[in-house]
């Protein structure tokens, strides 16, 4: 290497580092300190591994008529769908054509959970107690035949659960 | 060949590719050198009447205004939108006019819209930004103290993993470019990134994952890899200049570059950091793959190569014989747009189009070619290469490697069949 090329080399490192040290200077640090304790309530995710789940439980014959009232108008009495509403029951993704439900497609349980709290019923999504989320939930995992009517549905027991699908799915979150 | 060589010769335009594709070079002169001989018997036909100054000229305008309107002649601008949804309120879906827009740049107005559960009425002086989970301090940010971070301005397209998802249909529907491909916008986003404010959090040892949701009805979430978090993720706060519109996530958004349009979380409110992806119902139950095996892929996250031709597109209808701009719109995920390729007869020739802009990436990148239709039924086709080498597949070899219920990450080929009266539609070739 010439000195002159070298000369360059070292400079440009230098103003590398100078700006990557402005940078860190620039920014305002305003970001006011939160506890996790403080998110509780309005933190909803609830992930596969069941970090996320709330107290409380429910039974799949207790959620009949949760489903009853908030659900079925849609979802149909049967959880069979409806015209733009999608059936939470049977199907699979190898029948002609493919019907892609809770029950044959979603592989985890804890996504139903998460997403009936923060999403459902879509006319007054998080009006549901965490005691009626699970009780529905019971019962439509109940009406896919992967629950007993009177299983206990808790934090701990959810994500036992093993989705008929649970390994139907190739992930390619590393495919950039 | 001579025959060729006698065509170019007689009318000034060399020939590039079958049925009328005429060289790029000549969009510099067009209608100056060849063309000049086409439009020859309009000049003899014009009247004789005397040029008039018109009323406008008589009398002043109206007076500056504080936000400005389209003229009043452009009305037909509008987004395509669907009819509002009887079971998911506010949910649904609105197109931008491609076939009209002749730019790069999607207007506000005219950006595409899909929510899950309408536009909620969010008071920036009460949203808050929480970022937290895997990271050292959890830290909450109001709009204000955002507005106060170094910002990036980057121009970039955005697609929902759903467009174009009509043309996976056993028939093709007699359809226009928007309400085909119309869930594709492109705008200059400017926002604060996300790594500025990862450094502020600090990230916990083994955090691989970034999860967020929006503030409005549906809490939507989604997940994305912390490696692309890192990379040239933001949050947006400003399109086009002014701030983010409701229907694009006011008072922000998070912004992906070149991933699946979803994954930029509108009206963020939440990024919490974790070990493993949410796994939510919108990136398990929809967006996701299904193969012809039953199994699925997930987390399909750029957005393929792919280009349309906008004009002549399909509804629309020639009405003269002669030359004509064929233009459309090129994209990918994977990086910038090198190439555009047009056909006239269905995909057995191609001929290079004109790139407009830069090459920049992630960004739309509109193309043009000169074409002469003689009146000669023609289809017209678009094939786009990206930097890294992908080329647009055929919509056969999309499909087949996909089950017939995938609507998500269609990118194949578009064909407009156009008549001999000039009549043009979408079709499967």
């Amino acid at each position: 290497m010439s000195m002159s090329n070298y000369t360059l080399l070292v400079a440009c490192a230098c103003c590398a580092l100078l700006s990557a040290a402005s940078v860190a200077q620039q920014t305002p640090q305003l970001g006011k300190p939160v506890s996790e304790e403080q998110l509780q309530g309005w933190d909803l995710i609830v992930s596969p591994d069941g970090q996320g789940l709330p107290s409380g439980s429910g039974k799949a014959i207790e959620g009949k008529v949760v489903y009853e009232q908030q659900c079925a108008a849609c979802h149909g009495l049967e959880a069979q769908g409806g015209a733009g509403v999608p059936s939470l029951v049977g199907g699979s993704p190898t029948a002609n054509p493919a019907v892609l439900t809770v029950g044959s497609y979603w592989p985890f349980s804890s996504t139903l959970f998460d997403y009936v709290r923060r999403a459902m019923p879509p006319s007054a999504p998080k009006s549901l107690s965490d005691t009626q989320v699970y009780q529905v939930v019971a019962y439509i995992l109940h009406l896919n035949g992967l629950v007993d009517e009177d299983f206990d549905l808790d934090s701990a027991s959810l994500p036992t659960i093993e989705m008929p699908n649970h390994a139907g799915f190739v992930d390619r979150s590393q495919v950039q | 060949m001579s025959e060729i060589y006698n065509q170019n010769n007689k009318e000034g335009l060399e020939r590039v590719a079958a049925n009328g594709l005429i060289n790029r070079r000549h969009l510099l002169g067009l209608g100056m050198v060849g063309a000049g001989s086409l439009f020859a018997n309009s000049v003899l036909a014009a009247d004789n009447a005397r040029v008039e100054i018109p009323t406008w000229s008589k009398m002043p305008g109206h007076d500056p205004s504080s936000y400005g309107n389209p003229a009043p002649y452009a009305s037909d601008f509008q987004r395509l939108a669907g009819a509002p949804s009887t079971t998911l309120p506010g949910s649904g879906v609105s197109r931008s006019p491609l076939h009209l827009l002749r730019g790069n740049i999607t207007p506000n107005s005219l950006h595409f819209e899909r929510h899950h559960a309408g536009v909620p009425a969010i008071d920036p002086a009460v949203h808050r930004l929480v970022i937290h989970g895997m990271v050292r301090q959890p830290l909450e940010f109001s709009y204000e103290d955002l507005l106060a971070y170094p910002m990036q301005s980057r121009i970039y397209f955005l697609e929902c993993s759903g467009n174009s998802g009509a043309n996976t249909e056993a028939t093709a529907g007699d359809s226009s470019a928007a309400a085909i491909h119309g869930l594709l916008s492109c705008a200059e986003w400017t926002g604060v990134s996300l790594a500025t404010l990862l450094e502020e959090t600090g990230i916990a040892d083994g955090a691989t994952w970034v999860t967020s949701t929006g503030a409005d009805g549906a809490s939507m979430g989604r997940s994305i890899p912390l490696n692309k978090a890192l990379r040239d993720v933001f949050i947006a706060l400003y399109q086009n200049g002014e701030p983010i519109r409701p229907e694009q996530g006011y008072p922000m958004r998070l912004f992906v570059p070149g991933w699946e349009g979803n994954v930029s979380v509108k009206w963020l409110t939440q990024i919490k950091l974790a070990n493993m992806p949410a796994n939510f119902r919108d990136e398990t139950s929809k967006y996701t793959d299904l193969l012809p095996d039953g199994k699925a892929l997930q987390f399909t996250f750029p957005m393929g190569v792919k280009s349309i031709i906008t004009s002549p597109s399909g509804q629309m209808s020639l009405q003269r014989q002669g030359l004509h701009e064929v233009t459309g719109l090129a994209w990918s995920g994977n990086g910038a747009i090198t190439r555009v390729e047009v056909s006239a007869d269905g995909g057995r020739s191609w001929a290079d189009a004109q790139l407009d802009g830069t090459g920049q990436d992630l960004a739309l990148a509109r193309f043009r070619i000169p074409w002469l239709w003689e009146g000669g039924p023609a289809v017209l086709q678009s094939r786009a290469t990206d930097a890294t080498g992908q080329v647009q597949p055929t919509r056969a070899s999309v499909l087949a490697n996909y089950d017939s219920v995938n609507r998500y990450h269609f990118n194949g080929i578009q064909s407009w069949s156009v008549s001999a009266q000039g009549e043009v539609k979408n079709v499967y070739v």
